[in-house]
C-alpha cells in the first residue's frame, strides 16, 4: 500500500484498537458491508460521514459484480477463447478494485487520518471485513 | 531491592560507558541478514502447493489428474495418428479440425480448472478472530426464538433463513454457500465439490472452467467414439468383417473401449451440471438437499436462484470473474520499522531495570524469534520447535500478525494428515466403483464426485460407505 506522509505518521502512533465492519449477507452472496455505525467510533467520526463512506464502497462493489451487458460480453468472449483472455486482459472486476483502492486511499488522506483512524482495503482481508484501526489520540499533523 | 538500587546508581555511568557491543548487535545482524521479501504463497496456511512463484496453485494431492490427462492425451493422440488419416481420405478433412478444436478446449479448461484458485477465503487475522470471539460470547449476538447451537449465525436472504456456520480452522463465519474442504484445508466460496480427477476444489472462481471442461470432454469423447465407429464400419465394409477391421487398426479398439466407458459417465455428468447451472445450485447443496425440502422444511426454495434459467446460466457462466482473495504473489508485510523501534526502546529500559543476565537471555529470545520466521521456507514443514520459542514473544514484538497464525495452522494441520490420507485412498477406490455403477444405472451420476466438508455430519446414507 502506498503511504503518504500523514499515513506514515500514523504508523508510528500506537494502535489503540481495531473495529471490524462485517459483511451484510441480506442481499445474498454479493459483496456488501454493513452500514451500521460501530459504537467505538462514536467519539471519533461523524456518523453521517462514516455511513456515506460505507455506502459508496458498497456501490462500488455492486458495480464490480453487476450482471449486465458488459459482464456478459466479457464472459462470452472469454468462453469462446477458452478463457485464455483472462491471462492477458484485466477483468472489469479488477478495474473496479483499483478504483476502490484509490477511493479508500483518498478517504484515508482527507478524512480518516486527521481523525486518527485508518481504513484498510477489504481486499487485503479477503473481502470479509472493513478493518478500521483506531490510533491513540495524539495530535498528528496532517498534510 | 538493594540490588536494584545498586544498579540504578550505576546506570548513568553504564549508559555513558561505551559498551557498544550489546545494543548494536541485534541491529547489524538484522541488516546483514539477506532481506529477501517473502511472497504470501510461501506462508500460506492451507494444504496447497504452488508453482511458478505462486502463479499456479494445486491441491496437496494431485489426485488422479495425471491419469485424467494421460487418458485424454493417449486417446486423442491415437485418434489423430491412426483414425484421422483414414477418415480424411474417405470422408472429410473437417474431422481432425473439429477434433483439434475440441481437444484444445479440453486441455486448456482442464489446466485452468486444476491450476486456478477456486475461491479460497484467506483465514482471519488474529485481531479479527478475537473480535468475532467477543461477539460470540456476547449473548445478545445470538438470535431470536429457539436458541441455535453456538457458533452459528442466522441471516435472511430473499425471505429464506440461512444458517452461517463458524469455521474453527479459518476462524470466520463462513459466508453463504462457502464450505471448508478438509483435503485442501481451506474455506472455498460457492463450494461445489473437491474433484480428484482435476486434483483441485471446484468453487466460485473455477466452476466455469470445470463446466467447460466437462462439456467439451463429453463432446470430444462422443466425437471420437462416433469417428472410430465410422472408421471401423467403413473398414469392415466390402465383406471384410469387423475382426479384420480391428486387426487392421488395433488402436481404434483401445479408443473404443476408453470412449465407451467414459462417454456415459461424462455425458451424464455434464447433463447434471447443466441442471445445476440452470437452477443456480452447487453439488454440495444438491447432495445435502438444502433447498429441496428433504431436510423437513416445507417452504424452502433456492434463495440464490433468479427464477429464470437463462439468467441463472448467465450469472454462473458469464458473470464477472471475481479476483483471487489470497493474493499469492503479494509480499508478506515485514513491518521492519515497527519491529526495530521497540527493540531500540526496550534495550535501555532493560538495562535500567534488570541485571545483565536476564537482558542477555531476552536478547537471545528476540534474535531467536526472528530466525524461524526468516529461515523456515517450507510452510508445510510444521515447525514444532518454533511455537515453544514464539509463545512468550507477542508482548515483545508488537505486531507479528503472521506468527500466531502460523503456529495455529501448524498445530491444527498436524492432526489432519492421517485422516486426509485415508479419505484420499477410499475416495480413489470409490471413484472407480462409481464410474462403473453410473454406466449401468442412474441418470444423475454425481456420485463420482465427493463433496468434502470438515465438520458436517453427512446425513445421506448413500455416502456412509465413504466413511
Amino acid at each position: 500500500m502506498a503511504e503518504t506522509h500523514s499515513l506514515q505518521d500514523l504508523r508510528q502512533a500506537a494502535v489503540a484498537s481495531k473495529v471490524f465492519v462485517q459483511r451484510d449477507y441480506a442481499s445474498g452472496t454479493i459483496c456488501k458491508f454493513q452500514t451500521k455505525f460501530p459504537a467505538e467510533l462514536e467519539s471519533r467520526i461523524d456518523k453521517q460521514q462514516f455511513e456515506e463512506t460505507m455506502q459508496t464502497l458498497n456501490n462500488l462493489y455492486a458495480e464490480a459484480e453487476k450482471l449486465g451487458g458488459r459482464s456478459y460480453l466479457e464472459g462470452c468472449l472469454a468462453c469462446l477463447t477458452a478463457y485464455t483472455i483472462f491471462l492477458c486482459m484485466e477483468t472489469h472486476y479488477e478495474k473496479v478494485l483499483k478504483k476502490i483502492a484509490k477511493y479508500i486511499q483518498e478517504q484515508n488522506e482527507k478524512i480518516f487520518a486527521p481523525l486518527g483512524l485508518l481504513l484498510t482495503d477489504p481486499i487485503e482481508r479477503g473481502l470479509r471485513v472493513v478493518e478500521i484501526t483506531i490510533f491513540e489520540d495524539r495530535s498528528i499533523g496532517s498534510r | 531491592m538493594m540490588k536494584n538500587r545498586e544498579y540504578q546508581q550505576i546506570d548513568p555511568q553504564a549508559l555513558a560507558t561505551p559498551t557498544p557491543t550489546p545494543p548494536p548487535r541485534p541491529l547489524p545482524e538484522h541488516d546483514l541478514k539477506p532481506k529477501r521479501a517473502r511472497r504470501k504463497w510461501e506462508v500460506f496456511p492451507g494444504k496447497n502447493r504452488f508453482y511458478c512463484d505462486g502463479r499456479i496453485i494445486v491441491a496437496r494431492q494431485s489426485g488422479v489428474l495425471p491419469l485424467t490427462l494421460g487418458l485424454i492425451l493417449l486417446t486423442s493422440g491415437l485418434f489423430f495418428v491412426f483414425d484421422c488419416p483414414f477418415l480424411v481420405k474417405h470422408l472429410t478433412s473437417c474431422i481432425p479440425a473439429i477434433g483439434g478444436v475440441l481437444f484444445v478446449f479440453v486441455v486448456i479448461s482442464l489446466f485452468q480448472t486444476s491450476f486456478t484458485d477456486p475461491g479460497i477465503l484467506p483465514r482471519a487475522t488474529p485481531e479479527e478472530a478475537a473480535d468475532i470471539e467477543k461477539q460470540i460470547d456476547n449473548p445478545t449476538g445470538s438470535s431470536s426464538s429457539y436458541r441455535p447451537p453456538p457458533r452459528t449465525k442466522e441471516v435472511i436472504i430473499n425471505q429464506q433463513v440461512v444458517k452461517l456456520k463458524y469455521c474453527f480452522t479459518c476462524k470466520i463465519f463462513r459466508p453463504p454457500r462457502t464450505s471448508h474442504c478438509s483435503l485442501c484445508d481451506n474455506c472455498v466460496e460457492r463450494f461445489d465439490h473437491h474433484c480428484p480427477w482435476v486434483g483441485n476444489c471446484v468453487g466460485k472462481r473455477n466452476y466455469r472452467f470445470f463446466y467447460t471442461f466437462v462439456v467439451s470432454l463429453s463432446f470430444l469423447t462422443a466425437f471420437i467414439f462416433g469417428c472410430v465407429t465410422t472408421h471401423l464400419a467403413l473398414r469392415s465394409q466390402g465383406g471384410n468383417g469387423l475382426v479384420f477391421a480391428l486387426q487392421a487398426s488395433p488402436a481404434s479398439a483401445l479408443e473404443l473401449v476408453v470412449c465407451f466407458f467414459s462417454v456415459w459417465s461424462i455425458l451424464g455428468l455434464s447433463g447434471f451440471h447443466t441442471y445445476l447451472v440452470a437452477a443456480n445450485l452447487t453439488t454440495n447443496e444438491d447432495i445435502k438437499g438444502s433447498w429441496s425440502g428433504k431436510s423437513g422444511n416445507e417452504d424452502v426454495g433456492n434463495p440464490y436462484s433468479y427464477n429464470s434459467m437463462i439468467k441463472n446460466c448467465c450469472s454462473v457462466l458469464c458473470g464477472p470473474m471475481p479476483p483471487s482473495l489470497i493474493d499469492r504473489r503479494g509480499f508478506v508485510p515485514s513491518d521492519d520499522s515497527v519491529q526495530t523501534s521497540p527493540v531500540e526502546v526496550k534495550l535501555p529500559a532493560a538495562k535500567n531495570d534488570i541485571n545483565m543476565c536476564t537482558h542477555g537471555t531476552k536478547g537471545l529470545l528476540e534474535t531467536a524469534s526472528r530466525s524461524p520466521l526468516l529461515t523456515s521456507s517450507c510452510p508445510q514443514a510444521k515447525p514444532q520447535a518454533a511455537p515453544a520459542v514464539l509463545e512468550p514473544l507477542p508482548e515483545v514484538t508488537p505486531s507479528p500478525a503472521l506468527e500466531p497464525a502460523k503456529t495455529t495452522a501448524g498445530r491444527q494441520s498436524t492432526s489432519t494428515p492421517h485422516k486426509h490420507h485415508s479419505h484420499h485412498r477410499s475416495k480413489g477406490k470409490q471413484a472407480s466403483h462409481h464410474t462403473h455403477k453410473t454406466s449401468n444405472s442412474s441418470p444423475r451420476p454425481h456420485h463420482s464426485h465427493s463433496s468434502r466438508r470438515k465438520d458436517s455430519k453427512n446425513r445421506d446414507p448413500k455416502f456412509s460407505s465413504l466413511r
